[in-house]
């Protein structure tokens, strides 16, 4: 057992480099675990998509054409945040805000028509406390909304932080982190679309 | 006005109880004592300074021990006040309903509360230290981890004296637990303590799995890793996959019982059987994260005292990620009597009994290390000793309860207690006391008295026999668990009389270990070497207890055992490798937001818990505020310079 300064928290320029490494992986482990609390919800759903208990069924209630709208926006957002990471790499301060921003814009349309759909169906008297099926619904579809919501308060403070730093490593690895999880974001609205709506109205 | 008060305070504060009012004065009095000490001696800026904000592994490993043994006090109080009450039929000491509640926050604290946190303090205590790292992947979420565990910890009990235990059994089935069986403020204390907490050992999880991977010395290759660090990667694994199940069946709970909707209610289309299924699939892994680490333990220390190579050591990595992976596929073993039809009980039958191949080689691998070792004895072998035997008999006697059909006989009876309280205490708490006792002069620079550890490890292992024993004999003549009392003419009084004697008796082991840390802390001679037990990993190669850095030089590691194969180099009389000159330390700075923060949590938590919305949102908004304020912070971290690690490496060295 020797002695020797090649470690992760040595005070070179790498080693602050590998700090930032390491959250980056901390954060994959993070959304492996959100993957299995989407997957048990989903598991719920599927359980209980049939109890609807004399309340109104999702061939009832879904109306696809907003449905079909927000998936387009958030596909199309996470297309954008992509835009931002790309002009992060090339150094251009700029075209990530804008892109940010164009990315926290779609974000919250996609919450609006949400919102909006959630407002609908409880006016129709389809209420989570309705029937299993709608407390499934609510909670899975709400979950995933909640998520988005919370993305688009941290990409507001990110673009605080990159207008006050700049591009450093710190920075990157966090606009790094948020592209990541809004395009899992993304995965998992997919699967939402499928097995919710599409198999719901089918 | 009055009145008013009088009404609202007799609703929110539990009253009626003797027990009650003697737990009200005590924690007053704790309370009182805490606080004049502490101003008293001026102590309130060390406090904080030097431990509610600290980022220190080692001192968060130590808040998590102390918060632990108080845990263990409490959930064993719990357990003497049962037995108390089962030990002579048609007993009145306490009420059915009383009665109800105390199993469940036995069950609870004792699993959640003391098992999980002493094993995350055991994590914090040794793991950067065995793999050659200053500390974890992640030291603010570190001490945040902890403080939720405590805050959330703190609101469980809480319900104790405000507003009510929950009752509906450890694990809360509906429709037990849903708002038609429990409209009192229980269960909601029961939802936010576990689920906040269970939020902080999530992130230890992630936090460790990263340590590991990314955190060792070099040369310190995956199969050159020392045993407890590859149990505690096996544990994280099963935790990150497991606990997220937790979250959301305690959020579905929450929401059925808040909003009004049905997952698990018997109307409007819910489906209580999805709720015992999706517990257990976190329950079951459960088992498994807090024993993993103790066959890990269990291998150092065998190790260690018979001075040899642990034998086997591929084989028992390989065993490890098996019981990790296996525990995934026997969650419906707990409910074989729910109908679930034969085929369906024959594969988790089956599932549950392969988990015994790999544990029996763990248990051959322990045995043949000590085969030819020159084995020595001191307190934490001794644990291990007991634990192999205790382990081995509730081991046979959960293959036996796997038995599909025979579980029909053996199913909620005293039996299946017994069983699994043998694999609890004789595997998790047993393992841990040798943990705690091999490391604990690592952590605090002297060891704990042998005599009087000697006199707690006869009492505890006397006790548990004499307790639980009798336990499986009452079980097979048809005793069942949560009965509160019963007559005479059952046949059921020697047996359960016996058992209350063991279970005293294991209270006075416990009492036993209280005065021989305190004789230690008082008559113990410092130990000077870093290594009093001839350990073999890097963690005896630095003094202790251990610098704030950990080591001034990071070894480089170039075998399995690298301090012993070092102290073999060194009686051979061959000469130490030339060293680099030290380097500046990088290390993160203190924080008080983990504590700030789950501090908002707890309130937030609380005020759900009562419906008081002027609580609970001002609690969320602080949550986010410091969430916020972290991102916001880019002044997190500090270097040591050269010359105060010099001094501090030279205070060490030159008490040798």
């Amino acid at each position: 057992m020797a002695h020797g300064n090649a470690n992760a928290h040595s005070h070179s320029h790498e080693g602050h480099h590998d700090l930032e490494s390491l959250r980056s992986m901390g954060f994959w482990i993070f959304l492996m675990t959100d993957c299995i609390l989407f997957g048990s919800l989903f598991a719920t759903y599927i359980v209980l998509h049939a109890n609807t208990a004399g309340g109104p069924t999702a061939h009832e209630l879904f109306k696809m054409n907003g449905v079909i709208a927000e998936t387009f926006i958030l596909l199309t957002s996470s297309f954008t945040s992509g835009l931002a990471v790309l002009s992060m790499n090339q150094g251009n301060r700029k075209g990530l805000i804008g892109w940010l921003i164009v990315t926290v814009l779609l974000g919250a349309s996609f919450i609006t028509l949400e919102v909006t759909e959630f407002v609908d169906m409880v006016h129709e008297g389809a209420k989570i406390s309705t029937s299993g099926f709608l407390s499934g619904f609510f909670t899975l579809v709400g979950t995933h909304g909640l998520h988005v919501s919370i993305g688009l308060c941290w990409m507001i403070a990110l673009m605080i932080q990159i207008g006050r730093h700049g591009i450093t490593p710190v920075t990157r690895r966090k606009v790094n982190v948020i592209s990541l999880y809004w395009h899992f974001l993304d995965v998992v609205w997919i699967f939402v679309f499928t097995i919710v709506y599409l198999m719901g109205v089918m | 006005m009055w009145d008013s008060i009088k009404e609202f305070a007799s609703g929110f504060f539990v009253t009626g109880d003797p027990l009650i009012y003697g737990a009200d004065v005590a924690i007053v009095m704790t309370l009182i004592a805490v606080v004049s000490v502490l101003t008293y001696f001026k102590r309130w800026t060390w406090l904080w300074r030097e431990w509610l904000t600290t980022v220190d592994h080692k001192r968060i490993g130590i808040m998590y021990v102390i918060a632990s043994l108080l845990m263990l006090f409490r959930g064993g109080v719990d357990a003497l006040l049962m037995r108390t009450q089962l030990a002579v039929p048609n007993n009145d000491f306490l009420t059915p309903e009383h009665y109800n509640a105390i199993f469940t926050t036995h069950g609870v604290i004792m699993i959640l509360f003391m098992a999980m946190p002493l094993m995350f303090g055991l994590f914090n205590l040794v793991v950067p230290l065995q793999i050659g790292a200053r500390d974890v992947a992640f030291p603010f979420l570190n001490s945040l981890s902890f403080w939720l565990f405590f805050w959330g910890a703190m609101l469980f009990n809480m319900s104790f004296v405000i507003g009510g235990s929950p009752d509906a059994g450890w694990l809360s089935y509906p429709p037990l637990s849903e708002m038609s069986h429990s409209p009192g403020v229980g269960q909601d204390f029961y939802i936010w303590g576990i689920q906040i907490s269970g939020i902080g050992s999530l992130m230890t999880g992630i936090n460790f799995i990263v340590t590991i991977l990314k955190m060792r010395a070099p040369g310190m290759k995956l199969f050159k890793m020392p045993m407890f660090s590859w149990s505690v990667l096996s544990s994280c694994l099963t935790i990150i996959m497991a606990f997220p199940i937790l979250t959301v069946t305690l959020a579905l709970l929450f929401i059925d019982r808040y909003f009004g909707a049905h997952f698990f209610t018997l109307d409007g289309g819910g489906n209580p059987m999805m709720y015992i299924n999706l517990i257990w699939m976190w329950g079951h892994p459960e088992v498994y994260i807090v024993i993993l680490p103790g066959f890990g333990i269990v291998s150092e220390v065998v190790a260690t005292f018979s001075r040899k190579r642990l034998f086997g050591y591929k084989s028992m990595v390989f065993a490890l990620m098996c019981i990790a992976v296996f525990s995934f596929f026997t969650w419906a073993h707990h409910f074989f009597t729910m109908g679930s039809g034969a085929d369906v009980n024959i594969f988790f039958a089956i599932s549950t009994m392969i988990i015994a191949i790999p544990t029996g080689v763990k248990v051959f691998n322990w045995i043949f290390t000590m085969y030819r070792g020159r084995v020595s004895f001191p307190t934490p072998m001794l644990w291990v000793m007991g634990l192999i035997l205790c382990f081995v008999v509730g081991g046979m006697t959960g293959v036996m309860l796997s038995v599909a059909p025979a579980d029909f006989q053996f199913h909620n009876s005293y039996f299946l207690i017994a069983h699994f309280h043998q694999v609890l205490i004789g595997g998790v708490v047993f393992s841990y006391f040798a943990g705690l006792y091999y490391w604990w002069p690592k952590v605090f620079g002297f060891k704990l008295n042998e005599k009087i550890g000697k006199w707690a490890f006869w009492l505890w292992n006397i006790g548990f026999y004499v307790c639980f024993m009798p336990q499986y004999a009452v079980g097979l003549m048809g005793m069942t668990r949560r009965v509160s009392t019963y007559g005479w003419d059952t046949g059921w009084w020697g047996m359960n009389l016996v058992s209350t004697i063991g279970g005293f008796i294991m209270g006075i082991a416990f009492l036993f270990q209280v005065w021989q840390i305190l004789h230690s802390i008082k008559f113990m001679e410092r130990d000077t070497t870093g290594d009093p037990w001839g350990g073999r990993t890097l963690e005896w190669s630095i003094p202790s207890p251990a610098p704030h850095y950990n080591f001034a030089l990071t070894p480089i590691v170039d075998g399995r055992d690298p301090w012993w194969e070092e102290k073999l180099r060194r009686e051979r009389g061959e000469a130490p490798k030339a060293q680099p000159p030290l380097e500046p330390i990088h290390m993160p700075k203190n924080s008080g937001i983990p504590f700030i923060m789950s501090f908002c949590w707890f309130l937030a938590g609380f005020g759900l818990v009562f419906n008081w919305l002027w609580i609970a949102i001002p609690g969320f908004i602080g949550v986010a505020a410091c969430m916020l304020a972290h991102s916001f912070n880019y002044n997190t971290d500090y270097y040591i310079p050269v010359d105060e690690i010099e001094r501090t490496e030279a205070a060490a060295r030159g008490a040798v």
